[in-house]
């Protein structure tokens, strides 16, 4: 299945546009994701969520939507990022990765940055808590780093556990 | 100006398509021996209407096969040819030829060429079944054919010009009557009128008729040395037919004519002065070439043959101002009239709908928690715009909803063809046609009620010297029935065949190594063959057997529409299968339950009863769990806290409520904290952004804006038994 | 003002062609979808022109144009039979219910245009 252009190919072919990223912390580091893949950022609503059973437990549960039901993955307890808070600054980043709709809670956004292709560089192969497969590049800025990730390919994949597996096939997980 | 033609293709398709839906329909229901003639009219009708269209948008395999089929209709229709059985049986082979050129066509695909000439070649046999004359046009594409001599072998065409001998006052009737005279004879052209400076009147006539019948009609009017009868030149015919149209203006010069011919098309009066008519009319008066004499006799209506011929002028004032317009009956329709819309539309009124009956649930829900005084002036419009809303739904449902007659339709087809590949006798009936259903169901239903059909044919039904020898009649019955039931759809399929042997079907199950018992009730014995890779037949014909059917069928049925399939047989008297559907994929009757506090929608047609059960109705089976004695039997509990990994409020089933469920023949008691309540709710997909999970069929949004999980009950009476 | 035409035929594709054709090229176009339909119509505004099928369900082509020629308002509007095959027959009996002339099946966009500017421009 042919893969969607993420921003990144294109960034390859046209070498001289920047990639906007909204970055968000979880636990100790700063992460950046593409912003075209953001539909919208909420505060948790804990009674909202309904629980869906034999779930892991970083799947909260599913909300409601403007009347589409949406999944809560969170990314702390994913990640083991010691005990997840759940208080009035508590956000939720609404993604839609190739028409799915899921939302993942983290421990802050902090801003949209462009980052030209020069404050790019190639991620380390160990060191993060994610899969090297999943980062796209190590970004700098001022003196912050951030952690670029693909966020299209980590919610697709299996670990995720968002999707059948006939479906994650299609989506080219 | 060019037009880009290929924007009309999907309307020819659609219409295409259902004119062969129609045309096999009416040939299917065609007496042989007497058919009737608006039905004949109507097939044919239908193939020159594809004829029209195809040969238009440049379809010529299609054009092709249609015009033979067309003028074999013609010949039959006219009484020129009888109708047989086995020319039935080509024009429904020569209609599925056109859906596979039709389909082709849509999909850019390529179609059956062998198939189609074929099919071709044998209606032209029919076409000339009953000659020995000289054979007309064969398979052509549909240009006209040359020269009019050769539309049938006898006739001729002539001009005829004459005097006529009595007063130009008199012309008019004598020219009625004349004119009604040679009708009769043949085709008339009138070519010139005669007229007060010049009486001469010529025709043309096309008549196989010798010429002293030409001559009689004019014997009244005319010396003979006055009527000239001559052979008309078939030229200008000809040409005419190559340029594809024609006017009836006058003949008498050629050249006009020639020039015509090479143009497709022709007027019968002069062009310009109809033209300069039209203009005339806009600036508010106008002459006329020949003015008549006012008493002209005003054309009576609906007259065949006179009203017509004359260039009739009248005075001005009635057809130039638009004010005077004569006041339209009030148009009745008798006919009801209808516009195409695209299903996604009507989809996307249906989800928009939804969501109204979910706001308003909200709103009617945070109207409750209002100080009772504010609430009760709300109260009447709360409920008058709940009851707009459900009015609202249900007319919007309504509009997805289609009689099932578009799935039963297909299958006098299916019973017809394979009765006769199988060799037995079959009559096929239907009840409750006009049954409706939602339009997804429809297209869904389709193929598993075809296997079940052909299924019934196969095994079902015996042939006809096993139903003779068992004192059967030789013609079995299928009957296909369709009702609505308490909120579902009911379609049975129901065959006087053998019926199911119960003992082959153990037999065969322990063989296959599922875990039955001797002493199951007979329907869940029946509802073994739907096990995958299940059969008993004797003889694996290509129709069914294979036993790759059923299994499918009960997926699709339970998991593709929401539905249930039972079964009922007799031995040596029938089966019954009955298949329940909701009525529409999109809203569900549930009643809520709650269990630690979650709540589930349960689907209202599969509850059979909710109870509080006594301490003492609970007993405990070693390695089975526990059961519960209901009614004379003992039903398994499954305690959803334990399917779901949910604290429950309740621990004991006797404090709490046991909602007892059946699917696919079996019984279950669902152990719950509490009923909530009962609620019509819009199904809502867990899939389009999650993943599939146990035990759960969807999703929906309760009047608190959470999402409430729906349970799918079949997949937890399964969990429960094994 | 635009001339209107009005065109009566049973199958929607071919209807479908000719209004956008001849609307294409400034005419106003009204579309019947039967002889019964089409004579109605026809009562409701006055048309330029007229172009008939003939074949159709409920009212045929021939009956159409002479049920048209016994209206005040259209004892001289042209109307144009369309027919599948201009046999002598067929020419005879338009010609004899009051039709203007006709046009063979099938046409293209250029001819339809052609002849209905030669009608009424």
């Amino acid at each position: 299945m042919a893969p969607e252009a993420t921003q990144e190919t294109m960034d390859e072919v046209t070498p001289h546009l920047s990639q906007e990223c909204l970055t968000f912390t979880l636990g100790a580091e700063e992460y950046g994701i593409d912003i075209l893949k953001v539909q919208e950022i909420r505060g948790y609503e804990y009674e909202a969520v309904t629980r869906i059973a034999n779930s892991p437990e970083f799947i909260k549960g599913v909300i409601n939507l403007r009347g589409i039901i949406v999944p809560i993955v969170d990314m702390r307890i994913k990640f083991s990022l010691g005990e997840p808070e759940y208080n009035q600054f508590t956000v939720v980043i609404i993604l839609n990765v190739n028409h799915r709709i899921v939302g993942m809670v983290v421990d802050s956004v902090s801003d949209v940055i462009a980052l030209t292709p020069e404050q790019i560089r190639p991620a380390p192969e160990l060191g993060s808590i994610m899969d090297a497969q999943l980062l796209t590049g190590l970004g700098t800025i001022d003196d912050r780093m951030l952690i670029l990730v693909d966020i299209e390919k980590l919610m697709n994949s299996p670990e995720m556990a968002l999707m059948d597996d006939a479906a994650a096939e299609l989506a080219g997980a | 100006m060019t037009v880009d033609m290929s924007q009309f293709y999907q309307v020819f398709f659609e219409e295409a398509g259902e004119h062969l839906s129609n045309m096999e329909n009416l040939l299917l229901s065609l007496d042989i021996e007497s058919p009737e003639q608006e039905d004949l009219n109507a097939i044919f009708r239908a193939a020159h209407s594809i004829k029209g269209g195809s040969a238009t948008f440049g379809f010529t395999d299609i054009a092709e096969v249609t015009h033979i089929l067309e003028s074999l209709l013609d010949r039959i229709r006219n009484g020129e040819l009888a109708l047989q059985k086995d020319m039935v049986d080509v024009f429904l082979r020569a209609g599925d030829i056109l859906k596979d050129q039709l389909a082709a066509h849509q999909n850019n695909e390529e179609s059956d060429t062998e198939a189609a000439r074929g099919v071709c070649e044998e209606l032209t046999r029919w076409q000339h079944s009953d000659e020995s004359a000289a054979p007309a046009s064969t398979a052509q594409p549909p240009e006209n054919p040359p020269p009019a001599d050769t539309d049938t072998a006898a006739e001729q065409r002539y001009t005829i010009t004459f005097t006529p001998s009595s007063s130009p006052a008199e012309h008019g009737v004598h020219m009625e009557n004349m004119a009604a005279e040679l009708e009769k004879l043949g085709a008339v052209d009138i070519l010139a009128e005669g007229s007060a400076e010049n009486p001469v009147w010529r025709f043309a006539l096309t008549t196989a008729a010798p010429e002293e019948a030409i001559r009689e009609p004019f014997d009244f009017f005319a010396q003979p040395a006055d009527v000239v009868i001559e052979p008309a030149p078939p030229a200008q015919a000809a040409a005419e037919e190559e340029q594809g149209y024609g006017f009836f203006t006058d003949i008498a010069s050629p050249e006009p004519a020639e020039e015509e011919a090479e143009q497709g098309y022709g007027f019968f009066t002069d062009v310009d002065a109809v033209r300069k008519t039209a203009e005339e009319e806009a600036q508010g008066y106008g002459f006329f070439e020949k003015i008549e004499p006012p008493q002209e006799t005003p054309p009576t209506a609906a007259s065949g043959g006179g009203a017509g011929r004359r260039d009739v002028g009248q005075p001005k004032g009635d057809a130039a101002s638009p004010g005077k317009r004569p006041s339209d009956k009030a148009a009745t329709a008798a006919q009801t009239e209808s516009i195409r819309v695209s299903v996604e539309k009507v989809d996307q009124l249906i989800n928009l709908v939804g969501e109204l009956v979910i706001t308003q649930a909200m709103v009617a829900q945070t109207a409750n928690k209002l100080p009772p005084d504010v609430y009760e002036t709300l109260q009447v419009s709360l409920s008058q715009l709940e009851h707009n809303t459900r009015d609202l739904q249900e007319s919007v449902m309504s509009i997805r909803m289609m009689p099932i007659s578009f799935v039963f339709s297909r299958f006098p087809r299916v019973v017809r063809d394979l009765s006769s590949k199988l060799n037995k006798q079959v009559e096929l009936k239907t009840v409750g046609e006009g049954t409706e259903l939602d339009k997804g169901l429809i297209e869904k239903l389709s193929d598993p009620l075809t296997h079940l059909v052909r299924n019934s044919l196969d095994h079902g039904v015996e042939s006809p010297e096993k139903r003779l020898a068992a004192g059967k009649p030789a013609k079995g019955t299928i009957t296909l029935r369709a009702s609505h039931q308490g909120g579902n759809v009911v379609i049975e399929v129901i065959d006087d065949g053998a019926g199911m042997d119960r003992e082959k079907i153990l037999a065969k199950a322990k063989e296959r190594g599922i875990p039955v018992s001797d002493t199951i009730p007979d329907q869940e014995v029946w509802q073994l063959i739907f096990e995958a890779g299940f059969s008993t037949a004797e003889v694996v014909t290509d129709v069914s057997g294979r036993g790759v059917g059923m299994d499918v069928v009960k997926r699709n049925i339970i998991h593709g529409m929401g539905g249930r399939i039972e079964m009922e047989s007799h031995s040596g008297a029938g089966t019954r299968i009955i298949i329940r559907l909701p009525l529409t994929l999109a809203i569900l009757d549930g009643m809520s339950v709650s269990v630690g506090g979650d709540i589930f929608i349960t689907p209202l047609t599969y509850i059979v009863e909710s109870l509080k059960p006594r301490e003492e109705d609970i007993k405990t089976v070693s390695g089975r769990g526990r059961v519960v004695y209901v009614r004379g039997e003992y039903v398994t509990l499954l305690p959803l806290h334990e399917v779901f990994n949910i604290q429950p409020v309740v621990a004991e089933p006797q404090d709490g409520i046991l909602v007892l469920v059946e699917a696919e023949g079996k019984k279950v008691a669902l152990f719950v904290d509490e009923l909530v309540g009962q609620h019509q709710v819009v199904i809502k997909s867990l899939e389009t952004n999650f993943r599939k999970v146990a035990g759960i069929s969807g999703a929906t949004i309760m009047g608190d804006g959470k999402v409430a999980l729906i349970l799918d009950i079949s997949s937890l009476v399964r969990l429960s038994q094994g | 003002m635009a001339k209107s035409v009005l065109t009566v035929d049973d199958s929607a594709s071919i209807r479908q062609m000719v209004a956008f054709t001849l609307k294409g090229a400034g005419y106003d176009v009204v579309e019947a979808v039967d002889g019964m339909d089409g004579l109605q119509k026809a009562k409701t505004k006055p048309f330029n022109l007229i172009l008939s099928d003939q074949n159709m369900p409920k009212m045929d082509g021939l009956t159409l144009i002479k049920s048209l020629r016994a209206l005040a308002q259209y004892k001289t509007v042209p109307i144009l039979m369309l027919t599948t095959e201009s046999s002598e027959g067929m020419k005879a009996q338009g010609k004899t219910a009051g039709a203007t002339g006709w046009l063979v099946k099938p046409f293209d966009p250029q001819k339809l245009l052609e002849v209905v500017k030669k009608v009424i421009g």
